[in-house]
């Protein structure tokens, strides 16, 4: 998983840099980036596992409507992080089952 | 064919090209195939020289008398489906549109493609235009074997070995 | 409780046409959108359009977004609501609205649905893995936030957005090892095929995909050919080993509000769909309830793009203050249309939206 360097029609520019925590661990994302996005990046592919079966689930839609890649966002369950812009030191975690652990 | 695999035949690819004589200057060889709403290669054409009648559904047709092989149409085309070309003795010269991420230089010796995307030779790259009308769509400009004229359709950088 | 004379629910290329004729009508107008950002799918559009130049033909899909944007400029009583999700849509016209976490309420005189269509999904076994995805979304990573989620794929579908999203991978560095169409012939324009010949796809009509393999992720997918009855052929079962999977058979319009609100909707598979049912002026069953776009019949973004224009007029009539130009723009866009539609490929959708209207009449 990577970033375009360089492309005949996108202007690549160079972006700022976020920092946020994924799982407990400190990764960046760029600027301009979603939640979904910076993670796909980053090598995720597993964005949350079925209830019943625990089958992982994936990047689907990237426009809101499919809640495959619903994560907990800062504490708030049920965050669509394909449309959700990514910003300095939120954490993020894979949905659980545990209400009290939000 | 062409409904099933994207390749034209050579039949369809003889019907819009022209002879020799015709191609001794630069002419716009259109390969749009089938009737789709689209016509910016008629708007764009400084001389009038596409035309498509009343809707913008047919088919656009050449008249090479007109065609001062300008290469508008080239990079206007959405479908990439124009390609100017031109013959002598023994070499074709074309001006394709380019997307890809080959980067090509003056004088570079290429790989030259057909529609199938087969390897079937070499060009020379004579030159490359990237006006801002283009759109990031660059016309780059390649000499290969005349034997190539029907057959060639675009670039790749070559790979030694 | 938010007061305005327009409610546009989608900030697509209908939403934002529909925008610029209610704000040039002076209307207040307030238009949402649950993205973070304006243009809907054309901002993930890096082709150049088809058409004619009023649909901004040869300019690409991003810069449409961009002009459609610019259009919007400097309209004292416009308000632009981004990562806004309407959450409820109640027949007086009030909409309920979640702004990242605040709940807000909107009643509006007119409200124009503009919600455009989702990807259709494929049955297959294993089709939940993560790596796959639909074409849209490859597109919106790729395109948009310039992300590689793999180095290679296979698209199945081989309608414009199949091939016009195969095209753009090649042009990001994704090798596209097959485009698999169930059909015996491509679905989408032969010039697009012919962009993918030249760079040697393999396009592969009358064979469809019969599992996807992988534990925790997409690993390889076995391709079958198929018979015109669309039955596997025994013996040519193919595995090819892909990062990604991408699915494009087709979209469907997003008509989940115009339910919600309780407009009559129908089946009329030549429009896609479920969509809302309408009149001349796209209105619903719903009084001062208009839609517009993909949710009211798939097509492409130019059609979507005047039928925004048709219906902000619509409403501006509707609304007792009409657009300076009205009965002339109403006229422009509704040639342009035609122009469209009047040809082979239009052909289907001008039945679909002759059903959509003669439903309306016969609706219990």
């Amino acid at each position: 998983m990577s970033r375009i360097l360089k492309h005949p029609i996108i202007d690549v520019k160079p972006r700022d840099k976020i920092r946020f925590i994924f799982e407990g661990v400190e990764i960046e994302g760029l600027e301009g980036d979603t939640i979904a996005s910076a993670l796909i990046a980053h090598g995720v592919t597993t964005m949350a596992y079925s209830i019943k079966k625990q089958r992982p689930r994936g990047f689907y839609c990237a426009i809101g409507n499919c809640a495959s890649c619903e994560m907990t966002v800062n504490g708030h369950a049920h965050v669509r992080t394909c449309i959700t812009p990514l910003e300095e030191n939120m954490i993020v975690v894979r949905e659980q089952t545990e209400g009290q652990k939000l | 064919m062409l409904h099933k695999t994207g390749v034209p035949t050579k039949e369809q690819v003889s019907s819009v090209f022209f002879d020799d004589h015709t191609l001794s200057e630069y002419k716009a060889i259109i390969e749009c195939y089938e009737d789709i709403p689209c016509n910016p290669c008629v708007t764009s054409c400084p001389v009038k020289a596409i035309s498509m009648g009343p809707t913008i559904h047919n088919q656009p047709k050449l008249n090479p008398d007109l065609c001062i092989g300008c290469s508008i149409c080239v990079t206007s085309c959405p479908g990439l489906a124009i390609i100017l070309a031109k013959v002598n003795d023994d070499k074709a010269f074309f001006k394709i549109a380019y997307e890809m991420n080959g980067v090509f230089e003056k004088d570079m010796i290429v790989s030259a493609l057909n529609r199938s995307g087969e390897v079937i030779g070499e060009g020379r790259i004579i030159s490359i235009l990237n006006h801002p009308r283009q759109l990031k769509t660059q016309l780059i400009e390649v000499e290969v074997d005349r034997s190539l004229l029907h057959d060639f359709i675009t670039i790749k950088e070559k790979i030694d070995g | 409780m938010i007061h305005t004379d327009v409610l546009i629910i989608g900030g697509g290329p209908s939403g934002l046409t529909a925008a610029k004729m209610t704000c040039e009508a002076n209307l207040s107008t307030i238009l949402i959108d649950r993205s973070h950002i304006l243009g809907g799918q054309l901002t993930k559009q890096t082709h150049k359009f088809f058409g004619s130049k009023e649909q901004y033909a040869k300019q690409r899909g991003i810069d449409i977004a961009t002009i459609l944007q610019d259009n919007l400029q400097n309209f004292p009583h416009l308000t632009i609501m981004l990562e806004s999700t309407v959450v409820g849509l109640y027949e007086d016209k009030v909409a309920t609205i979640l702004q990242r976490n605040e709940y807000k309420k909107i009643s509006a005189k007119v409200i124009i649905l503009a919600t455009g269509a989702s990807e259709k999904f494929l049955s297959f076994e294993n089709n939940d893995l993560p790596q796959i995805m639909g074409a849209g979304a490859l597109q919106t990573i790729v395109n948009l936030y310039q992300v590689i989620p793999g180095q290679s794929m296979v698209m199945i579908g081989s309608g414009n957005i199949g091939l016009i999203v195969s095209y753009q991978m090649m042009q990001a560095g994704i090798e596209v090892k097959a485009i698999v169409e169930a059909n015996d012939c491509i679905g989408g324009y032969k010039v697009h095929a012919s962009k993918l010949k030249r760079l040697g796809v393999d396009i592969k009509t009358r064979t469809t995909i019969k599992r996807a393999i992988g534990h925790e992720k997409l690993e390889a997918v076995e391709l079958i050919q198929v018979d015109s009855d669309f039955k596997e052929i025994p013996g040519t079962s193919q595995i090819i080993e892909t990062d990604i999977l991408c699915v494009s058979v087709g979209l469907s319009p997003q008509h989940q509000l115009a339910s919600m609100i309780n407009a009559k909707t129908a089946f009329i598979p030549q429009l896609g769909g479920f969509v809302p049912l309408l009149n001349d002026q796209y209105m619903t069953s719903v009084e001062g309830v208009f839609a517009c776009g993909d949710m009211v019949g798939i097509e492409e973004a130019s059609s979507a793009m005047m039928e925004g224009y048709l219906t902000g007029l619509y409403a501006t009539q509707y609304l007792n203050q009409p657009h300076p130009k009205c009965d002339n723009l109403i006229q422009h866009y509704q040639n342009q249309l035609y122009e469209l539609r009047d040809g082979l490929f239009g052909h289907k959708t001008l039945i679909g939206i002759q059903k959509r209207k003669e439903k309306l009449t016969h609706a219990p």
